[in-house]
């Protein structure tokens, strides 16, 4: 791998930029790996980066039926945060979200993390005592969040309206001041750059069409380019998980449907930290182009055709033109939709199953981005030592049959 | 935008007014089989989903009509509405089905 800095800025300027290699390779898949690893969204691409570097295991393939991060990888609208209420949510978005910190220098890849702060806005009392529960509850696990007052909030957030005759009238926010966002294509690109330089082989174009079993165990996958063996298989496939662990017989807790956002033409920076509303379903930060990156809550039925409904839409529009009257005059530029995975307990899945060798890792439903560094993490570890990983203990799939349920419905309510 | 049928009252009305209860025909096994309420079982019925890719058998609510509740079966692909059936009627076969049925 070429590293990149600014020497070799220098140096491919000096050749007209005619230098540049390959991030990574194109490799045919071979006939046997350790590992696979089915869907090369931001999930499966750090597995796959972790199993090389951190426990030496790189005769891997990652396989994507389109191209890395073309899923909800690259659909996102980027929230980073970990200000869940249950310690194990905050265990593992917090390792998550402290591993962002570190991520350009770790990839060698500027993923522009931008830890600018975000608010949870409380808009009704109920969320004012939940949101001050969830601050007590990350005071307890060491997080850095607070609570704001409305002054606070519009300290600010010049731009929000504060009236208190509005609908929905702002009363305070759960902040916490290092959440905030990074490019999502660059944690596709850098993970996959870094497994590759590790020996890791990332195969585009391959959708997997089937699971071998052999007396319980996984033995490889039938794919669109051929067989491939493999010892160990692990599912990273967001909304399309049900339909590849069906190939295996094993049923999942998981409903996909379709999320949606929205950017807005560029306008000048009006925006510098990310603000979300529960109560009325949408979220906006202004990305350094000056769009408005805009999203809101799931649609309501099932869909794998990844586009979702306007009446979802209509309703993200409606919620940010409550607390940003001043947008009401801006156009929308682009709208766009993933399939996303929602688990029964609006927390992720990740372990082992009923089929040895099999792994799977989603239910990350409509806030899996700010989860991908601590969640390939814990789960590379996972695979190669053949047990959880303690802080993935809790998400197994087991915790359904036990009734131990790691309820977020209230954290994650909406979005991310 | 989604059309539906409620085969109920008759109206024909968007997406909007209507309201979509997720996957169809799911049995309580306390009531239906009380012999018989395992782990398993419990958890299979609370938790575990069909989710096809493909037709799907889901419940709808008529909130801006009758107010009741009625099946689909939905292509989760294309989106299309294949059948609308009152909730008293049997799941269709969504193996070999025809959509003149119903
Ligand atoms: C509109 C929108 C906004 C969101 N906003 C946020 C946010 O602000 N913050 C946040 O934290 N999260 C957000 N999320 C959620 C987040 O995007 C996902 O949780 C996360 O990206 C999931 O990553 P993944 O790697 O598991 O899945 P994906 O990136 O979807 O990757 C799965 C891959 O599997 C591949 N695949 C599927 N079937 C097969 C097959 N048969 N064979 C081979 N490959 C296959 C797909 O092509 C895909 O590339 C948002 C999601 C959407 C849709
Ligand atoms: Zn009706």
């Amino acid at each position: 791998m070429n590293r990149y800095s600014i020497f070799t800025l220098a140096r491919n300027a000096l050749t007209f930029h005619k230098g540049w290699q390959k991030a990574w390779r194109s490799p045919e898949p071979k006939s046997e790996y350790d590992v696979v690893i089915v869907g090369a969204g931001g999930h499966g691409l750090a597995t796959a980066y972790y199993l090389a570097k951190e426990h030496g295991v790189t005769n891997v393939a990652i396989l994507d039926k389109g191209w890395l991060g073309g899923g909800n990888t690259g659909r996102n609208t980027t929230i980073i945060r970990s200000n869940y209420l249950q310690p194990e949510s905050i265990a593992i978005y917090e390792l998550s979200r402290s591993l962002y910190e570190g991520l350009s220098q770790e990839l060698n890849f500027n993923i522009m993390f931008s830890p600018r702060g975000l608010l949870n806005l409380c808009l009704t009392e109920h969320e004012l005592r939940v949101f001050k529960r969830i601050v007590h509850a990350n005071r307890i696990a060491g997080l850095d969040t607070q609570f704001l007052s409305r002054e606070e909030v519009k300290g600010l957030v010049p731009l929000i309206n504060d009236s208190p005759d509005a609908r929905y009238p702002l009363l305070g926010a759960l902040y916490q001041p290092r959440g905030g966002t990074a490019r999502h294509d660059a944690i596709a690109w850098g993970y996959a750059r870094g497994a590759d330089a590790l020996g890791v082989d990332v195969i585009q174009n391959c959708a997997v069409t089937g699971i071998s079993r052999r007396g319980g165990s996984v033995t490889g996958v039938d794919t669109t380019r051929g067989k491939i063996k493999a010892k160990k298989v692990a599912v990273v496939a967001a909304g399309h998980t049900s339909v590849i662990m069906d190939m295996a017989g094993v049923r999942m807790p998981l409903e996909s449907v379709a999320l949606q956002a929205m950017v807005s033409e560029p306008v000048k920076p009006m925006l510098d930290v990310v603000v979300m509303a529960g109560a009325v379903h949408g979220y906006v930060s202004q990305s350094d182009k000056g769009e408005l990156v805009i999203g809101g809550g799931a649609d309501a039925c099932n869909n794998y055709s990844q586009r979702g409904s306007i009446p979802a839409l209509e309703h993200t529009a409606t919620a940010l033109l409550e607390l940003f009257p001043a947008f009401s005059r801006m156009r929308m530029l682009r709208q766009w939709g993933g399939i996303v995975d929602m688990s029964a307990d609006r927390s992720p899945v990740i372990g082992e199953t009923d089929v040895k060798g099999l792994y799977v890792n989603c239910g990350w439903g409509t806030g899996g981005f700010k989860a991908i560094p601590g969640s390939g993490f814990v789960f590379a570890d996972s695979i190669a030592n053949d047990r959880p990983h303690p802080i993935a203990e809790p998400f197994g799939l087991n915790r359904f049959l036990e009734g131990r349920m790691v309820d977020e419905s209230t954290a994650a309510a909406v979005a991310h | 935008m989604l059309v539906l049928h409620c085969p109920v009252c008759g109206i024909e009305g968007e997406e909007a007014d209507f309201h979509c209860g997720g996957e169809a025909h799911l049995v309580r096994p306390q009531s239906h089989d009380p012999e018989n309420v395992s782990d398993e079982v419990l958890r299979d019925y609370l938790y575990l989903r069909q989710n096809p890719r493909g037709l799907h058998c889901e419940m709808w609510q008529c909130t801006r009509g009758c107010g009741k509740w009625f099946n689909a079966v939905r292509d989760t692909v294309t989106m299309e509405f294949k059948a609308f059936y009152r909730m008293d009627q049997k799941a269709p076969d969504l193996a070999n089905f025809d959509e003149g049925q119903s």
